[in-house]
């Protein structure tokens, strides 16, 4: 089972540069853990005291995983994953 | 470090402010991808519909940055309005930087300037504001 990851550019310096990785994991909780050790560092980056940081989007395929479960999201194969840093401020 | 912008968009981005005060107006110029052009002004809703707070609706932002990559094209500027205080990132702008390769521009029209209108524009990247100066062409 694998997923295709997409990684915005502020975070790439944690996947050597590239754009797109390939994880995997039955939940979106379990993905991050196969990217962060692939790629270490890069969950603290997205996940905070547990739970997903207030500026980092993450979209399963078109969905925000807020609405779908949050980090208990379930993936199935060939979900597409998509990392974005929120746009806001104030 | 500089930006270069027409006077076209600087005016668009300045109508748009008036246009949605009190609240936060916000938007993005693209433009080819590793020219560092602004050229497609693409204004985008403040999901916050607030005077103190901005957010691309998550749903937007993917829709963005998919329609970006189909296109070839990158996120030059990501521009917002102060409705209150002057053209500067707030500490919620610095934490919520998230494009080290953009220009964060920011317009002011807080009443104190009016009618003028401060337009200014940074870089942001590790928590690290510089300004840059800003070259409008006709």
């Amino acid at each position: 089972m694998s997923n295709e990851v997409r990684i915005p550019t502020i975070l790439r310096p944690f996947t050597n540069d590239q754009k797109i990785v390939a994880a995997s994991g039955p939940t979106l909780t379990a993905l991050i853990t196969d990217l962060n050790d692939q790629y270490p560092g890069l969950s603290e980056r997205l996940l905070e005291n547990g739970a997903l940081r207030r500026f980092i989007n993450i979209y399963i395929n078109d969905e925000d995983v807020r609405f779908i479960g949050g980090l208990d999201a379930q993936l199935k194969d060939g979900d597409s994953i998509t990392i974005l840093p929120a746009v806001a401020g104030g | 470090m500089s930006l270069t912008i027409s006077r076209s968009l600087v005016d668009a981005i300045v109508e748009q402010s008036k246009s949605e005060y009190p609240d936060e107006c916000c938007g993005v110029i693209l433009g080819p991808i590793g020219s560092g052009d602004p050229l497609r002004l693409k204004k985008m809703v403040n999901a916050a519909h607030s005077p103190t707070f901005y957010e691309f609706d998550p749903k937007d932002l993917l829709s963005l940055y998919r329609e970006v990559d189909d296109k070839d094209e990158e996120i030059v500027v990501i521009y917002h309005s102060h409705t209150e205080t002057e053209a500067y990132p707030s500490r919620t702008d610095i934490a919520y930087a998230g494009e080290p390769g953009a220009h964060y521009v920011l317009v002011s029209s807080r009443k104190e300037i009016a009618p003028a209108i401060e337009f200014r524009s940074y870089r942001i990247i590790d928590g690290v504001v510089t300004e840059e100066e800003v070259s409008i062409t006709d």
